[in-house]
């Protein structure tokens, strides 16, 4: 399948059409969908009338923007005015936004062609979709094992070759990991680089969207293209996208990395294997590697489960049958909240308000949620620590390749520990990308991740793209 | 009112006012009161998912201006959640400042030379609307309510007072010096009526100079009427609570204007657990010293300041033009009536028409120019109109605006020429000859009978000044 | 630090959150819930004495915006959504308390 870039430059020259473009992601969509439950919803019509409207301004010789075209899958915790939006949750079963998330529009903006909505853990709890109200998505390399979560209909539209790109959210991981285990480029954008407004918010002080693509520069162009200070957003960085395309092919030569050994301790010997060999690519490239031991990562689980649900017990109060959604009748409105978001909830996401409400509570805010933040800190003034001493981390962004359906669901500690490797940078507000580097058991893709400071984008996308080549996609 | 046998009561308020901003506290949406149910909502004020909220300038800078007119500190502040269910919340939470407010510390003195200190005064969010249908129209006995969102999202700022309060007298008084604060400082109109000023009152007793006791909070007043018929209620009923040899319990209280009695609400195990932490959606709030001073620099002259230079300018301090004084500076009336003193006008006339046409009148206010509110008065003094007739041409210029001469003219107030005036009154003279000689051997208050009966004849046409210039004229 | 989970800590919660939970599903939750905090407990490892809480990972302040009037959404689309309506107005089965 073709990478956005080269839609878009065929759109622009008119070697193709938008239509043309969406009718083979429709068909693709057709063609796979039942099998893998990739979407949710697909907005033929919407799509299509985005589509001419491109084809239209193509003929008419006027400027489009950099994702011209191009077939883009949004996880269905993205509110797209009109268009079901669910985050896989009964809860919020038919109901339609009456408005576009920011990240929406700037894609509208820049070309793209809203497909349709994706598969995801109920409001995005879980790491491998198999959370959600509507039935698991199944890893198209694979279809007895999990895509990785929570956005792992976004990553198996975009391996399934639905779509060339995807837009995902990341909490603590749920970008990162599923690109890993569908073989794809994920980015967890620096806090506030791209817009939450319109994100159906998990966990408001961690989520950050950002794409899942083929290559390192398709990533490049998605989030440049979603980029840059939202007014709607009180978090949202000041400044405007920054440059990253022009910086892909910059290397890394003269870059000091480090290796961290609690981003591969307890990995799976294949994973680590593929870590050490991206090091020696990196190293080949005309990087420095050192290895460095950061013990305050090995915390990051503990606080991340106690913070995110504590902000999700709250950001998901308001789903209580007054206003939009479900309701389930009873006779005075405390009953009909109570019995609504009891029928409304699946377990995961009760698990998760239960942690977060308990981690609130008078008596042990301070034991729990209190504490938290403090480790938090002590995340942040690690992470800086490092930085002072290179430019980037690397580790594996998993600790094992993708597993079978049912294998981690009854343990949820298990599960949690599935996000191990990418929850500190969450935590830290930083910059992290996933990029598939040799493949692991049963010949499933592997993931090595880049860690850098906030708004090193550039940089991380530069280290990737030497990656991608020592894996041999030139 | 006193309570019995050495029992004192101690009272702090927490006044909640909306701020009167052209938005609400978070998004864009008007805030206006009044308008048709749901048509001032967007996804941020009805909590759809996915929306976020972005503070608003104005909301903030008025929430400064209160600080400083309370001679608070200007603190680093930040925003928490209070989590709680309820259906007029659209997010199930309310984003309100919880141990960093905006406003710490300060002070209001009232006009009695006491001092109330204020402990804190922060912004929070208001909530909707709810009407409940079935039973009599209130909340308990209906069937089934309808909530109206408009007013979600308005922005609030809560002004907690220390435990320095001493009677209900004490509590009106610094409602009434406090709303003229709110006024003066644009930050809000003051109207209780229609909710735009809400009433929390904790309520204890102690015997003079004890240890405080245990306080009940009284929620929602919202009259001054209410705020002072609630307190005594409650501090008797916990004195002979005590005197009984029962303890007050800790609680909320609902107060019944209907019954003249609070009622328990929520005991103290019954309440919420807020599960407040910050608000991860807004980040902190600093406003620095150069933001400050140009608030700062905004601030109009506070009522204090305002009651001492009008009443300077008063040469008879007698009570009714003294209450009037009250009136006018508490409803920001003063700039009316400096106008008309700057034109000569009588004081007392000057205050008067001002603590009672346009008091009666605040909206109209807007379309009145002082000029006009001037020409009027002195129409009056000078005889040109009667007072009801002077009445009758404000009350036309706070309802349209417009030129007094014109509207006078208009309305046919031919004025009553010495001539016919000075007829009217040799003719009661002769038709009153006893009045008539008590009057003239000094009984001021005779004069008053003279002015009724020409008033009479003439249908109200005369000016009763002029009456008594033509009385003494006769003497 | 360490607090072993009840199971009417649990009850207490769930009705905090404002959901029903099965007897089935209190002992799950009491079980899966302590074990998420005994994890926590590792925490208690590091000394955090003295430090500052996070609460946001940049250090952005003053974030605001005019005070200008920005058009609403329109009634119809707003009352759409609702799961019930009546004049205009959300409406909701008998609320049994007031405000707190
Ligand atoms: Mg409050
Ligand atoms: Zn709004």
């Amino acid at each position: 399948m073709k990478t956005a870039e080269q839609v878009a430059r065929e759109v622009r020259s008119g070697a193709t059409t938008a239509m043309a473009e969406l009718n083979a992601a429709l068909s693709a969509v057709r063609e796979r969908n039942e099998e893998l439950n990739v979407f949710l919803h697909v907005d033929e019509k919407g799509a299509r009338a985005a589509a001419s409207r491109i084809d239209e301004r193509v003929a008419r010789g006027e400027a489009v923007g950099p994702l011209a075209g191009v077939p883009v899958a949004l996880k269905d915790n993205l509110c797209q005015n009109g268009v079901p939006t669910t985050c896989s949750s009964r809860i919020l079963e038919g109901w339609r936004p009456p408005y576009n998330a920011t990240v929406v529009d700037r894609l509208l903006a820049a070309g793209a062609v809203p497909v349709g909505k994706t598969n995801l853990d109920e409001f995005a709890m879980g790491s491998s979709t198999e959370n959600s109200a509507f039935g698991p998505t199944k890893n198209p390399l694979n279809p007895s094992r999990v895509p990785g979560g929570s956005s792992g209909g976004s990553a198996a539209a975009v391996a399934a070759d639905m779509t060339p790109i995807a837009i995902g959210s990341d909490t603590g991981g749920s970008i990162r990991q599923p690109a890993a285990l569908c073989g794809l480029v994920g980015v967890k954008p620096s806090y506030g680089l791209v817009s939450r407004y319109g994100l159906i918010a998990f966990a408001s002080s961690l989520d950050q969207i950002g794409p899942l693509t083929k290559t390192v520069m398709d990533a490049a162009i998605v989030l440049e293209a979603i980029a840059g200070h939202d007014p709607m957003d009180s978090t949202s960085l000041p400044e405007p996208a920054p440059s990253l395309v022009a910086h892909v092919e910059s290397g890394v030569v003269g870059k000091r990395i480090a290796l961290v050994r609690e981003l591969v301790d307890g990995a799976d010997p294949d994973v680590v294997a593929s870590v050490d060999q991206a090091v020696a690519a990196l190293r080949e490239a005309g990087a420095t590697v050192v290895e460095l031991s950061i013990p305050e990562f090995r915390l990051g689980l503990s606080a991340y489960y106690l913070i995110a649900p504590a902000e999700a017990s709250s950001n998901l109060a308001r789903f209580d049958g007054v206003r939009y959604g479900l309701r389930v009748k009873r006779d005075d409105v405390t009953a009909m909240m109570e019995a609504t978001r009891t029928a409304g909830f699946g377990a995961e996401v009760k698990r998760r308000i239960m942690l977060g409400t308990y981690a609130l509570s008078a008596g042990y805010f301070d034991a729990y949620y209190g504490q938290a933040l403090k480790v938090r800190t002590r995340m942040i003034e690690a992470f800086a620590r490092a930085y002072r001493q290179v430019d980037m981390l690397i580790g594996a962004t998993t600790p094992s390749v993708a597993f079978e359906f049912g294998s981690k669901t009854s343990d949820p500690m298990a599960m949690y520990l599935s996000d191990v490797f990418t929850i500190p940078t969450n935590l830290s507000g930083e910059a992290a990308i996933s990029v598939p580097f040799g493949t692991g058991e049963a010949g499933l893709p592997i993931g090595v991740q880049l860690l850098g400071p906030g708004r090193s984008e550039a940089l991380l996308l530069a280290g990737a793209r030497v990656l991608e080549i020592a894996d041999g996609r030139p | 009112m006193t309570l019995r046998n050495g029992w004192e009561m101690v009272v702090g308020l927490e006044v909640h006012t909306e701020l009167k901003t052209a938005t609400k506290m978070f998004c864009g949406c008007a805030n206006s009161f009044g308008s048709e149910p749901n048509t001032s909502v967007c996804p941020v004020c009805l909590g759809l998912p996915g929306s976020l909220p972005v503070l608003n300038e104005r909301a903030i800078e008025l929430a400064m201006a209160i600080g400083m007119a309370l001679h608070s500190t200007i603190a680093p502040s930040t925003f928490h959640r209070k989590n709680y269910f309820y259906p007029d919340m659209p997010k199930d939470f309310q984003i309100s400042q919880y141990d960093l407010p905006i406003n710490l510390g300060g002070y209001l003195d009232l006009p009695d030379g006491s001092r109330v200190s204020i402990e804190r005064a922060h912004l929070e969010e208001d909530t909707g609307k709810s009407t409940h249908l079935g039973g009599s129209g209130r909340i308990h006995g209906a069937d089934r309510s309808l909530v109206d969102y408009n007013r979600s999202g308005v922005p609030l700022v809560e002004i907690v007072s220390g435990p320095d309060i001493r009677s209900s007298a004490q509590a009106r008084a610094y409602v009434v010096e406090l709303r003229g604060i709110l006024i003066a400082t644009g930050a809000s109109d003051g109207r209780m009526e229609e909710g735009s000023l809400r009433i929390d009152a904790n309520v204890s007793v102690r015997q003079a100079d004890a240890p405080f006791g245990t306080r009940c909070e009284i929620k929602n007043l919202n009259s001054l009427r209410s705020l002072q018929r609630a307190i005594d209620y409650e501090a008797a009923r916990q004195v002979d609570l005590i005197e009984e040899g029962g303890t007050v319990r800790q609680e909320t209280r609902h107060w019944d204007e209907n019954v003249g009695a609070t009622s328990t609400m929520r005991t103290k195990e019954e309440a919420e657990d807020y599960r407040y932490f910050r608000e991860p959606d807004l980040v902190d709030l600093a406003p620095d010293q150069s933001w400050q001073d140009r608030v700062r620099a905004q601030l109009p002259p506070m009522p204090a300041e305002r009651r001492s230079t009008l009443r300077a300018r008063i040469s008879e301090p007698v009570p009714t033009v003294l209450d009037a004084v009250e009136v006018v500076i508490d409803l920001g009336l003063d700039p009316f009536v400096h106008a008309a003193l700057d034109r000569g006008v009588e004081p007392a006339l000057a205050l008067a028409r001002a603590a009672n046409e346009l008091a009666g009148d605040l909206d109209g206010t807007s379309r009145l120019a002082a000029a006009a509110f001037c020409d009027t008065l002195l129409m009056e003094q000078r005889g040109e109109l009667s007072a009801t007739q002077a009445k009758t041409v404000l009350a036309e210029l706070l309802a349209r605006g417009g030129d007094p001469r014109d509207i006078a003219a208009l309305m046919g107030y031919e004025q009553l020429s010495s001539d016919s005036l000075g007829s009217t009154v040799a003719g009661l003279i002769e038709e009153f000859p006893d009045e008539w000689t008590r009057y003239r051997d000094g009984d001021e208050k005779l004069a008053q009978f003279f002015i009724g009966q020409v008033m009479k004849v003439t249908k109200g046409q005369a000016n009763g000044k002029a009456v008594v210039a033509e009385l003494r004229a006769r003497r | 630090m360490s607090s072993p989970l009840r199971r009417e800590d649990v009850a207490h919660v769930a009705r905090l959150a404002r959901l029903t939970l099965s007897d089935a599903e209190l002992d799950m939750f009491t079980e899966q819930l302590g074990q998420v905090l005994e994890h926590a407990n590792d925490m208690a490892s590091l000394d955090l004495e003295g430090v500052v809480a996070t609460a946001h990972p940049f250090g952005l302040i003053n974030v605001v915006r005019d005070d200008v009037v920005r058009p609403s959404l329109e009634r119809d689309v707003v009352l759409a959504m609702a799961p019930d309506s009546q004049d205009h107005r959300f409406a909701v089965p008998r609320i049994m308390g007031e405000s707190p």
